[in-house]
């Protein structure tokens, strides 16, 4: 029953990642991206999926899909009803489920952030609608598969596996607010285990947004540097396989690391802005630090949702700023939308799976192109690249419309 | 165990912005005249249930945040500020509120206008429409009006996941994390949903609206009615069908009792409502479909289903009441309300006098 539920677990189960699959410009799966983000490379070039020529910027971080899709045992016909970011999310749940081990089951939740499903699905339903208003073919497909549901459900049956899915919509922080509910559900002994990550794929309407409220970076995508000059747009998926250290032990799993705490905040100020002191984001580190009993010193790297626009980058500044205090001086800081882009929707997931890079290998992914700090940054920006002890990383994500989550992970050794 | 009381309503719909005027249509189970929706392209309309115009602009469209923003947004505000217009201040302070909204198919209406200026000329396409297209935008604008809001989440999916938002909420007040719990279903509607609809069901009359629940643990809130059970989501997969999901669902909620309404999700559409039909086949006792008389609302319908079956219960129309949410593609879920002031075990006796014992 999802209600009434059996009392929440005291103390609640301590929560681990035995599989991790990722997919961004930088390249298709863990390997490829780890050696990218370690040496702060960056993954962007002209937008060839749609028509730019309009757009103030031409450039995004664009994924170089494979031309064979990942094995499924659908017909080829069901495969050609995936758009991108079906692909994205089916590769990376696919690494992960590889990792982890885990066998089928009828029960399985799925826990997925996203802010635009299938959009371009949506888009070329829109297209043939408009121009071609009596042409019927493939519309009712696009129909069903711009829905993320169906897109999770798609997922699922490529694995055999099946379950409850649900799908959280909070704009950019949609990814990390995901694998924080996967995480509650299992701590409040809901479920053993759960699959979560975040996705989202370039899509016309979404590059246009950023564009036409120039958000979009005409430069380099530059976070936290006193002269930057907006975001960069990218693509990607990021897919998790949570479970409780018990169900792990058990199965004789190689745990990847632990998700200690999570914290999700809600800045009204504006729709698009953010408080300009950063209040709410640094409610959410707040939370996410007493959530995972942690302070700010035995935090070791902070993976901030940098976006490189003005207003966000000053904003999470102060609040990091103010989170850290006396720590800030020596912490280190960077923002890894420099090299991928935001992914929106799948933006604070692959940011967890780079922090567990982080934790599993023992380096710092850097911002190449940072040359000159804002003046609100107390702390270090990691510009170079760089091994390090990193125990514990905290990762930040905020959304349009205010809601802000952080997650909080720790080295398994 | 906790308990979680219902302890306001809200409702937006083809029949007028308030819980009554839900209340009476669907009393009345008639259906509500439809309208043309011009399709361009098309000599035939498409079909629709459009929310009238309030008889009073609602004093919250004067707020700056809600200056720019689309109906959907205007039919969560109001179900919003209606179901949580007892708990919202207290002597003390504000309450902490906490808000849930779910959507299918979000702000169609800002998305459609301003990928068309895109496609005419993406140089010119309107910043100020952009922000609106967000699943995120109503959510984040109710949560401004209500001042308080510390946790906000909205989610996507069929109409089944309704019910993941009332656990969702469920959880968050068994946490403590907030006082009370907004729970929302939004739609709004343009000729491009209603197209799409139509390639499933031909017969399909689409609608918009919102319908909003709010829940607390505190009793003394309660409009007399309690959560008593939500089943778990039965997933439609390779595994299981929409009918045997359907099943698994109907096998999960209590056998039926003396005075009880179903309130399913039918729409008098034979093969869209096959599995939910299979499903309650046993069911003898009083139904109400509120697509029938209201449209396809989508998840606002999910919202006007449970909003419909806790009025019922206040309004001491029954002792308990089940929702039937049969989702399109995603899973079936059932959800029962009963009573609040009688035991369980009480609840297949009728109250007496039909009055509320609040």
């Amino acid at each position: 029953m999802l209600f009434p539920g059996k009392p929440f677990p005291s103390p609640p189960p301590r929560v681990v990642i035995t599989g991790a699959g990722i997919v961004t410009s930088l390249g298709l799966g863990w390997k490829q991206n780890a050696a990218a983000f370690r040496s702060g490379k960056t993954g962007f070039r002209p937008v060839t999926i749609f028509d730019v020529s309009r757009q103030r910027v031409k450039t995004a971080g664009e994924v170089d899909l494979p031309s064979m899709p990942p094995p499924t045992p659908w017909t080829g016909r069901q495969r050609k009803r995936l758009d991108r970011s079906g692909i994205m999310l089916l590769m990376a749940a696919r690494e992960a489920w590889q990792q982890s081990g885990w066998e089928a089951s009828d029960d399985l939740p799925v826990v997925l952030g996203t802010t635009a499903g299938g959009m371009a699905l949506g888009e070329d339903y829109f297209r043939q609608a408009v121009a071609l208003p009596h042409r019927q073919r493939m519309q009712p497909t696009r129909a069903l598969h711009y829905q993320a549901q169906t897109q999770a459900g798609m997922m699922a049956d490529s694995l055999g596996f099946a379950g409850p899915v649900t799908i959280l919509s909070n704009a950019c922080a949609s990814g990390a607010n995901a694998i924080g509910e996967a995480w509650e559900m299992i701590r409040r002994g809901k479920t053993d285990r759960a699959l979560t990550g975040g996705y989202d794929a370039l899509s016309q309407m979404g590059f246009s947004g950023f564009d036409s409220l120039q958000l979009l970076s005409p430069t380099r995508c530059r976070p936290f540097d006193a002269h930057r000059d907006g975001l960069a747009i990218g693509e990607g998926a990021a897919v998790l396989t949570l479970e409780t250290l018990e169900s792990a032990r058990k199965r004789g799993a190689v745990i990847l690391g632990e998700i200690m705490g999570y914290g999700a905040s809600m800045d009204r100020h504006h729709l698009t802005q953010p408080h300009p002191d950063g209040n709410a984001a640094c409610q959410a580190m707040q939370l996410a630090c007493a959530s995972a009993r942690v302070t700010a010193e035995e935090v070791d790297y902070v993976n901030a949702h940098g976006t490189g626009t003005p207003l966000n980058d000053l904003a999470e500044a102060k609040a990091i700023s103010r989170w850290a205090g006396c720590r800030a001086a020596s912490l280190p800081v960077s923002s890894t939308k420099a090299g991928t882009g935001h992914l929106l929707g799948g933006a604070g997931s692959v940011e967890a799976v780079v922090c567990l890079m982080c934790l599993r290998e023992q380096w710092l992914p850097p911002e190449l192109a940072f040359e000159t700090p804002d003046p609100a940054c107390s702390f270090r920006i990691v510009s170079r690249p760089e091994d390090a002890p990193v125990n514990v990383a905290l990762s930040n994500s905020f959304g349009f419309g205010g809601v802000n989550a952080t997650l909080i992970m720790r080295r398994w050794s | 165990m906790s308990r979680v009381f219902v302890c306001g309503l809200g409702s937006v719909s083809p029949a007028g912005w308030t819980v009554e005027a839900l209340r009476d249509a669907l009393a009345k189970n008639e259906p509500l005249p439809i309208q043309p929706l011009t399709r361009p392209g098309w000599q035939k309309p498409l079909k629709m249930r459009l929310v009238p115009n309030p008889e009073v602009r609602p004093p919250f469209l004067a707020h700056p945040r809600l200056r720019r923003t689309s109906p959907i947004t205007h039919y969560a505000a109001a179900a919003a500020l209606d179901a949580a217009k007892f708990v919202q201040n207290d002597k003390n302070g504000r309450r902490r509120i906490g808000i849930i909204v779910c959507l299918q198919s979000g702000c169609v209406q800002f998305s459609f206008r301003f990928f068309e200026e895109t496609l005419q000329d993406a140089a010119t396409a309107s910043p100020l429409l952009f922000p609106e297209t967000v699943f995120a935008a109503p959510a984040s604008h109710v949560a401004a009006l209500l001042d308080n809001t510390p946790s906000v989440c909205t989610l996507a999916g069929d109409p089944s996941s309704f019910s993941q938002g009332l656990a969702l909420g469920a959880d968050w007040l068994l946490e403590r994390r907030v006082d009370a719990c907004l729970v929302m279903g939004a739609e709004e509607i343009n000729w491009l949903l209603a197209d799409a609809l139509w390639h499933f069901n031909h017969r399909a009359v689409i609608s918009g609206g919102a319908g909003a629940l709010c829940l607390s643990l505190n009793q003394d809130w309660s409009l007399g009615v309690e959560l008593e059970l939500i089943t778990d989501a039965q997933s439609c997969s390779r595994l299981a069908n929409r009918s045997l999901a359907a099943k698994k669902m109907r096998a999960q909620m209590p056998p039926e009792g003396r005075s009880e309404f179903l309130f399913d999700s039918m729409n008098d559409s034979p093969r869209a409502d096959a599995a939910e039909s299979g499903a309650w086949a046993d069911w003898r006792g009083p139904r109400i479909s509120p697509k029938r008389v209201l449209g396809e609302g989508l998840m606002a319908a999910a919202a006007w289903q449970c909003v419909a079956a806790c009025d019922w219960i206040a309004s001491g129309k029954c002792v308990a009441a089940n929702v039937s949410l049969a989702g399109q593609n995603q899973q079936a879920v059932g959800v029962r309300f009963h009573r609040a002031s009688r035991a369980i075990s009480d609840l297949s006796q009728p109250a007496k006098g039909g009055s509320l014992p609040l």
